[in-house]
């Protein structure tokens, strides 16, 4: 931990800075910002958005789900869009035929319940009346019509969430800001796009259809700014030093916050009614309450995907890290929080794994129903204060690349505030020493580094000090 | 492998024969295909060593490189392979339909047939594919000339194996073992499928062994791994051939040179010892046919070989009409084109296949992308009324004993109305069953209320699966080649016949 806390939102200023530097000094065509997970790159694309309307000129903005987009159309409106936000920026979001605006687009189009009207979402260019900052996904730009250049085309471009879009998708938008400037932001520990095809055709090309989009830009320009977002705004001091050991090692980052900023509590156990047997249920929980992690490990075992004793240990877990009405403490919230259902996530490599625990967390009780339960694919860009995860390898015979996949555990890792607890059957690294490396080696293909076994390594090593044993 | 061809491959071993994945043939079979049985010499990435080739199965062509280290007989053995395989595909260009006019393309002639090449197993197909590698930029004119026929070949072999082969549904180019592996499940490894003669020993294992020895499965397997009898199917040939067999032909030729007689008998001999090794080959892969052949033809396959038939017709007027060899690498905008092409594919073949096979249906159903129940309740009067003009809304109630993993406003469909895409309003768990409420939007008729029989009845069977309600948009507009930007690194070169292309050091 290096600074006080002004120090380390002064250091992270000035990455925004010296992005803006590098953007509006045209010396190159492209800017890349690396963010480690919960390193405000929201905040930085929205900032950015600002600092590039002020020149007068178009700025289009890009993410990769409606979800994104509406959750950056709100945030811009909200900094930028507002009156007394200073800027009083025009939004426009470009939406699909049959788009509902959801709740926190609507406040921003004006009307009678409307905090303001900055947005105007429409289904065409020509029908947003030429506002500073558009913003769609990218499968709604590439489907846009080519505006006239240089008249109608973009100065700026912002691609948010970039490692998770796919080269081809980049070729069918980058038309449309090929003259002007373009900022790629994303989270190269994360999820790598996918292909529902094999592109073994395309390894090594420099444009590999089926790479990210960051992946095939730096290839082809290697000399492209690359900065780094410095802390970790989300994840606790617990928690960022083992997240970037195992999936950043050469791009080092810290926690935003100090250890004693952040704290969770759980009333004793013996006050809450409940199963008896809960023992080493609520022995994981005060563990990783008090030390922001635990393993909570079953016996070892081959399973099938769905293992009911770990399905039914996840939804165990958060049963009981709520109904023990745990709270949590940080700066932001000085006189503690409940962690309530929704605060929780329980994560899966699979969908019927998440189905399965879905239905086992309806078992426990109707009060379970705001917990998220999803797959790491879906709960990339979230955040909870604890995560409860059913490790990807657990009570598997092979490890297979989709499951060895870094980004695949990194995502379920670095989704909570406070702690994390990862339910998995005994024997993983055993696994991981015996299952050979089968994937085939490609020319030109940059190695990865870490690659999943390392990165699984590192994780189960840690979690090794924290394990609690389920009872037999 | 999904969780139904394991349990298939299970009951398979305890049966001791292989058992159906699928009630009818996903794939089309040409009435003439031509089979080709390639192996290429030990060593070097695209040396052909012998083929066996044709279209009539007790007429198989030899063809052989006395010396397959001899580069000019290499293109010699390319030169009479193309002679058949352009011969065959000339025969599919006789007649011809017209095509209407649509609002993107106007109006064209389309092939009544297209060629079809069987290769026993994938490495056959990757052998195609070096070989026509190896073809495609060669030049008639130049240092190194080679039959005119050759660079064609080059183009044809690389259409077959690298633009055909591996879009799903596509039956111009097949490897036997893989389209065998994906209608029959057996009781051995998905490694020792890929030996044609212990595939089928599986499925027909009275075809090995005495007549009337009522061998199992895995008797008859464990008779295949014979490599005497059974030997490889190549592209690769046994290494106990090659330093046993194979060295010592070659060898007696160098020996024999400058006298005619005993040349002549050293080649004979190396034909008659690669006519052995190849012809149970041929046999077998026949055999294959035929239990394909026996198979019904799937509802999707005149479809599926129409757009075969299209994309040769486009690709031999391209042929003829001199485009360029295609390019070692393709450019961005090519690489993307064919992603979305083979991903469309992908999709499209998916869900023919779920439709036309009640099996491949049931896969989903195993992993909750499908459900199969009972209609419990029908509102069929249920109507829209927040817009101008109410709409029919009507909703569904289907009682289901599967586990149920799909979310709330998923849009499925069923194959008694594929084009009916009903979504998902609520799943509630009774006891150990589901009951999905579903909301219908389309397919009803134009009318106030639903057409007759456009609304599923109470006591009706329904099976509804996502992939059944998978619709196809055409992909997003790419630049022009000539306008790739400089994310990908700006357009590319225009390709140049070079002679540099001659002197690739793998040749």
């Amino acid at each position: 931990m290096t600074g006080s806390s002004a120090e380390r939102s002064a250091a992270a200023r000035a990455v925004i800075d010296a992005v803006t530097a590098d953007l509006l000094g045209a010396g190159h065509r492209g800017v890349i910002v690396d963010s480690p997970p919960g390193a405000g790159k929201s905040t930085l694309v929205v900032e950015l958005a600002g600092r590039l309307a002020d020149t007068g000129e178009p700025v289009m903005v890009v993410a990769q789900t409606n979800e994104q987009v509406d959750d950056l159309v709100d945030r811009l409106a909200a900094a930028h869009g507002a009156p007394g936000s200073g800027r009083g920026l025009t939004i426009g979001r470009l939406s699909a035929s049959g788009y509902v605006p959801t709740q926190r687009v609507a406040r921003h189009t004006g009307g009678p319940h409307a905090a303001d009207d900055s947005v105007t979402v429409a289904g065409k260019v020509a029908d947003l009346g030429a506002p500073a900052v558009t913003v769609a996904t990218a499968a709604k730009w590439a489907r846009t019509a080519q505006p006239e250049r240089p008249a109608g085309g973009w100065r700026w471009a912002i691609l948010d969430e970039a490692y998770q879009m796919r080269s081809d998708g980049l070729l069918a938008i980058a038309p449309r800001f090929a003259d002007g400037t373009a900022l790629f932001v994303g989270d190269p520990g994360q999820l790598d796009p996918f292909a529902t095809i094999d592109g073994e055709r395309w390894a090594g090309s420099p444009w590999d259809p089926t790479d990210s989009a960051v992946a095939v830009v730096r290839a082809h320009n290697p000399r492209l700014p690359v900065h780094r977002l410095p802390y970790s705004w989300r994840l606790p001091a617990t928690a960022a030093p083992l997240v970037c050991r195992a999936f950043y090692p050469f791009t080092p980052f810290e926690a935003g916050s100090a250890p004693q900023d952040r704290a969770m509590k759980l009333p004793g156990a013996a006050t809450v009614a409940g199963p008896a047997d809960s023992g080493p249920i609520d022995q994981a929980l005060d563990l990783a309450a008090e030390t922001g992690w635990a393993l909570y490990e079953l016996p070892a075992r081959h399973t099938v995907r769905t293992d009911t004793e770990a399905v039914d240990a996840c939804a165990r877990l958060a049963a009981r890290l709520v109904r023990r009405e745990a709270s949590v403490f940080d700066p932001g919230y000085p006189g503690g929080r409940p962690v309530t259902a929704d605060r929780v996530a329980i994560g899966a490599a699979h969908r019927d794994q998440a189905a399965g625990i879905r239905a086992a967390l309806d078992r426990h009780g109707a009060d379970l129903a705001a917990v998220t339960v999803d797959t790491a694919n879906r709960l990339q860009g979230r955040e909870y204060d604890v995560c409860i995860v059913l490790h990807p390898l657990s009570g598997r015979r092979d490890a297979t690349a989709f499951h060895l996949e870094t980004g695949r555990l990194c995502v379920l890792l670095s989704r909570h505030r406070h702690a994390c607890i990862v339910v998995s059957r005994a024997g993983i690294p055993e696994l991981l020493d015996a299952h050979p490396h089968t994937e085939p080696v490609h020319l030109g293909v940059p190695v990865k580094f870490p690659d999943g076994w390392e990165a699984h390594q590192a994780v189960l090593a840690h979690l090794g000090g924290h394990r609690v044993t389920a009872a037999r | 492998m999904s969780a139904l061809a394991a349990l298939a491959r299970v009951e398979a071993f305890e049966a001791g024969r292989a058992v159906p994945l699928a009630t009818v043939r996903h794939v089309h079979l040409s009435a003439r295909p031509l089979v080709f049985v390639p192996v290429l010499m030990a060593g070097e990435a695209a040396a052909p060593l012998a083929a066996l080739v044709g279209t009539d199965r007790t007429d198989p062509r030899l063809l052989v490189v006395d010396q397959p280290r001899d580069r000019d007989q290499r293109f010699v053995f390319l030169a009479e392979l193309a002679r058949i395989v352009l011969d065959h595909v000339a025969q599919c260009r006789g007649e011809t339909e017209l095509v209407e006019a649509t609002r993107n393309h106007e109006q064209w002639e389309r092939h009544l047939d297209a060629p079809q090449l069987v290769v026993p197993n994938p490495g056959g197909i990757e052998a195609m594919r070096l070989l026509g590698r190896s073809a495609r930029f060669r030049s008639a004119q130049g240092p190194y000339p080679v039959d005119p026929l050759v660079p064609v070949l080059g183009r044809y072999l690389t259409w077959f194996a690298q633009d055909r082969a591996p879009t799903a549904g596509s039956s111009v180019c097949l490897a036997l073992t893989e389209v065998l592996a994906a209608h029959w499940a057996t009781g051995q490894s998905a490694l020792e499928d890929q030996h044609l003669a212990a595939l089928l020993a599986w499925i027909v294992p009275d075809r090995f062994g005495p007549a009337g020895a009522g061998l199992t499965g895995p008797q008859a397997a464990a008779l295949a791994e014979d490599p005497d009898r059974w030997p490889s199917a190549g592209p690769a040939t046994d290494p106990e051939f090659d330093t046993g067999v194979l060295s010592a032909l070659i060898a007696a030729q160098q020996r024999a040179e400058g006298d005619a007689d005993a040349a002549h008998a050293a080649r004979r001999a190396l034909r008659e010892a690669l006519r052995g090794r190849l012809q149970p080959t041929w046999d077998l892969l026949w055999q294959g046919l035929d239990l394909l052949r026996a198979l019904p033809e799937a509802g999707h396959d005149e479809h599926r070989w129409r757009v075969d038939r299209g994309r040769f017709t486009d690709f031999a007027r391209a042929v003829d009409e001199g485009a360029p060899p295609q390019p070692r690498r393709e450019s961005a905008v090519a690489a993307a084109r064919r992603l979305a092409d083979l991903e469309a594919a992908q999709e499209a073949y998916d869900k023919q296949r779920a439709l036309d096979d009640p099996l491949m249906l049931a896969a989903y159903r195993v992993t909750g992308e499908a459900f199969a129940g009972t209609v419990v309740a029908v509102d069929a009067e249920r109507r829209d009324t927040s817009g101008r003009t109410p709409k029919p809304r009507p909703r569904v109630w289907l009682r289901t004993a599967d586990q149920v993993v799909l979310r709330q406003g998923t849009k499925v469909a069923c194959p008694q109305r594929p084009n009916q895409r009903p979504s998902i309003v609520s799943v509630t768990r009774q006891g150990a069953d589901c009951v999905v409420e579903l909301e219908l939007s389309n397919d009803m008729g134009r009318k106030a209320v639903p057409d007759e029989g456009s609304v599923p009845e109470p006591g009706e069977s329904r099976c509804y699966a996502t992939v059944l309600a998978a619709e196809f948009f055409p992909p997003p507009p790419l630049p022009d080649p000539e306008q790739t930007p400089w994310t990908h690194g700006g357009p590319p070169a225009q390709y140049t016949p070079a002679g540099a292309d001659h002197d690739e050091d793998w040749h």
